[in-house]
């Protein structure tokens, strides 16, 4: 068990905002009213920010990282299960590596 | 201390009356929601084994988990964590990912704003996103249980944080990552949550730009940069779309 202080501060940073967004809803929203606009926007965002996470990676991980995150994409979508999905897709590049010959 | 409530108010109290606080609603709250629980312990477990990968620690893992309890921004600042850490990168991420909680907060306040401030501020702590669906979903067939929420959260709770430290363990067994592809592993746990994420067709432009903004910003600049430039130019796109 070891801990370094620094991810402890950003363990503890994350949690601050986290539960401030929680509490948020309720008690600011009583307060102030959203714009229609800003309620798109924030509806927008968690989708937007996992994209961003990904894509380059799947990127300069060539045609290999693509075929392979396609069949994430259609197993997840077939079974919805995320951890089968990850497996699958795991799989699939390992064998297409293997298969091509790369590491 | 009774507030009085704003005259725009007055609509949502008439539609929510009587909102009740007890273990009844505990009870069934945990009970609607063991199939799901199931379900994020197979999440928990593949963040567990990737935060493995990403150098966090058991203690590390397990506080994380019990502090935030927020899913996909802990996926998210995975992609983050190399020492030395950027705190300020990893909070405004977490803050940005779950900005969406303001909206189902506010959606809950009809119900919420009648409770009293202990139990109200205590349920907020576990709403994640199932447990916040299903007592939208209660609430509209006709419950008037506030403990709903808790009782559902709780159980997700244990759950998540059992099985992300359960997977933290596993990932010890897990040697020379790169051979078992467990670098893809990452990617394709954060693209099989978006295909959950995915709400049609809406969703594919901003997705678009997202990707493209993401992909040119981690060309040119430096750093994490492009994860919040490709989040702020794909949700903008969004709101764009949405504008007529």
């Amino acid at each position: 068990m070891r801990i370094e202080l620094e991810a402890l501060l950003a363990i503890f940073g994350m949690a601050v905002v986290t539960y401030a967004t929680r509490a948020g809803g309720l008690w600011l929203m009583g307060r102030v009213t959203l714009s229609k606009r800003v309620e798109t926007w924030l509806q927008y965002i968690p989708g937007s920010v996992l994209v961003a996470i990904v894509a380059p990676g799947i990127f300069s991980g060539g045609p290999l990282a693509l075929i392979a995150a396609i069949v994430t994409v259609l197993v997840a979508a077939r079974t919805g299960s995320l951890p089968l999905a990850m497996l699958i897709g795991v799989s699939a590049l390992l064998l297409l590596r293997f298969l091509t010959g790369g590491i | 201390m009774k507030k009085i409530d704003a005259p725009t108010e007055i609509i949502a109290a008439e539609e929510a009356p009587q909102v009740s606080f007890n273990r009844a609603g505990l009870l069934e709250g945990a009970r609607l929601s063991i199939p799901i629980a199931l379900g994020v312990i197979g999440y928990g477990l593949v963040f567990g084994v990737l935060a493995r990968q990403a150098g966090l620690s058991l203690l590390e893992v397990f506080l994380m988990s019990s502090l935030v309890y927020a899913g996909s921004s802990q996926f998210a600042v995975l992609s983050l964590w190399v020492l030395p850490l950027p705190i300020v990168p990893i909070i405004f991420t977490t803050l940005i990912v779950n900005l969406r909680h303001l909206l189902m907060g506010a959606a809950l306040r009809p119900w919420f704003s009648q409770l009293r401030t202990l139990p109200r501020y205590t349920s907020m702590f576990f709403m994640a996103d199932e447990s916040w669906a299903l007592t939208m979903s209660r609430f509209a067939k006709g419950g008037r249980n506030g403990a709903f929420l808790l009782g559902s959260g709780l159980l997700m709770f244990v759950a998540w944080v059992g099985s992300t430290s359960v997977g933290r363990v596993l990932g010890s067994f897990v040697q020379d990552p790169e051979r078992w592809g467990l670098d893809f592993a990452f990617t394709a746990a954060i693209t099989a949550l978006l295909v959950g994420m995915w709400r049609g067709k809406s969703d594919l432009l901003p997705w678009l730009v997202a990707a493209m903004v993401a992909i040119a910003a981690a060309q040119w600049l430096p750093g994490k940069w492009y994860i919040l430039l490709g989040g702020l130019a794909g949700s903008l796109a969004g709101v764009v779309r949405n504008a007529d």
